[in-house]
């Protein structure tokens, strides 16, 4: 585990999850939160968790971003408050 | 209220960060959850389960009962999509835009107008957002079968390497719904229909718990794969290898129709009619 690494990629999480929360716009909301995903899954896998890294590749950064894409499509991209 | 809601947020966060100065160090070994179970895990499972992948060996086995309600709760958010979002009658939009596959050009049909049945030389297109890109449709072609090798691979390989049921079977759904994005969604349908994926879904949930039944009937506990050995022909450790393959191919059957169904569901405001 090299720390400057991890001390990178902590950070990244942090700056992607706040953006995802303030953002107005749904679209990049929902690309910022595929990218906090990803940015877990590379956590995971410095942690030597392969499996789980695997599941949040797949399943948090690959389809849930998809299904909030297609939400915001079919609904409305900017937010109200 | 925004202000306060930012107190309370910052504060629990601080009572987060601050309880974390209590937890054992990463990878420290006398910390509490590597006491219990974890070194019979260790030392056991390619003995008794002859699973080289400890993971699979522990979701699948050891905690079978965990990965049958995730199944099951995967099934129930799909069936809650489709109850939510479907729409049952066939509502068809009042425009339609067709394209003339020769030439480009795009034209647009009235509700008013009578359509012939079979356009040869049109295609139907969304309303919404169709662009004419031939390299992204071309690519995503090629790309779908590997996917779907990939995910079959994730399946079969999950004893051995990291992967299993639901990676494999999101790899599969994540295939066709690549289809639906860069064709359109009556593609993806037309290759796998809604009724596919109604039945898929049950019957991967299905293979689960029938398996571990099927144990129940041979005398043995629920989801002790042991007593499949009788049925495979093959010692009980080698059987609980084959049944942990078997639950998997369920899970994965059952993550791939839900993740197509709810893809669809949602893109389509459960029309099934035009997409993404």
């Amino acid at each position: 585990m090299i720390w400057q690494l991890d001390i990178a990629i902590l950070t990244l999480v942090v700056v992607a999850a706040v953006g995802a929360i303030t953002i107005k716009d749904l679209l990049g909301s929902a690309i910022l939160f595929g990218a906090y995903s990803f940015m877990m899954c590379l956590l995971w896998s410095i942690m030597g968790a392969v499996d789980v890294a695997f599941t949040e590749a797949s399943v948090g950064a690959g389809v849930s971003t998809v299904f909030f894409v297609a939400a915001v499509f079919r609904t409305t991209r900017r937010t109200k408050d | 209220m925004r202000i306060l809601g930012i107190i309370v947020v910052i504060l629990t966060g601080a009572l987060l960060i601050y309880a974390m100065g209590d937890f054992p160090s990463w990878a420290n070994p006398v910390s509490p959850a590597h006491n219990h179970v974890s070194p019979r895990y260790i030392e056991k499972s390619m003995e008794e389960t002859s699973v080289p992948n400890i993971v699979t060996a522990v979701l699948a086995d050891y905690r079978g009962y965990d990965t049958m309600f995730e199944t099951t709760v995967i099934f129930g958010a799909g069936v809650v999509c489709f109850f939510l979002l479907r729409i049952p009658r066939k509502d068809e939009p009042t425009v339609r835009r067709y394209r003339h596959t020769l030439t480009g050009m795009t034209i647009r049909v009235k509700e008013t107008r009578k359509i012939p049945p079979v356009l040869e030389e049109f295609e139907r297109i969304d309303t919404l957002w169709a662009p004419h890109d031939l390299i992204i449709k071309t690519a995503c072609r090629i790309l779908v079968p590997f996917l779907q090798l990939f995910g079959l691979y994730v399946i079969a390989h999950g004893h051995h390497s990291p992967g299993g049921g639901f990676q494999g079977g999101v790899i599969l759904g994540a295939s066709m719904i690549l289809l639906a994005i860069s064709h359109d969604l009556r593609t993806a349908i037309g290759r796998m229909s809604e009724r596919v994926h109604a039945i898929l879904c049950p019957v991967g949930v299905f293979i689960y718990a029938g398996t571990g039944a099927l144990c129940l009937l041979l005398g043995f506990n629920f989801l002790d794969y042991g007593a499949l050995a009788g049925i495979l022909h093959v010692d009980p450790v080698t059987a609980r290898s084959h049944g942990i393959l078997i639950v998997e191919i369920g899970v994965g059957l059952a993550v791939m129709a839900t993740m197509i169904w709810i893809y669809n569901n949602i893109s389509s405001k459960g029309r099934y009619d035009e997409g993404l």
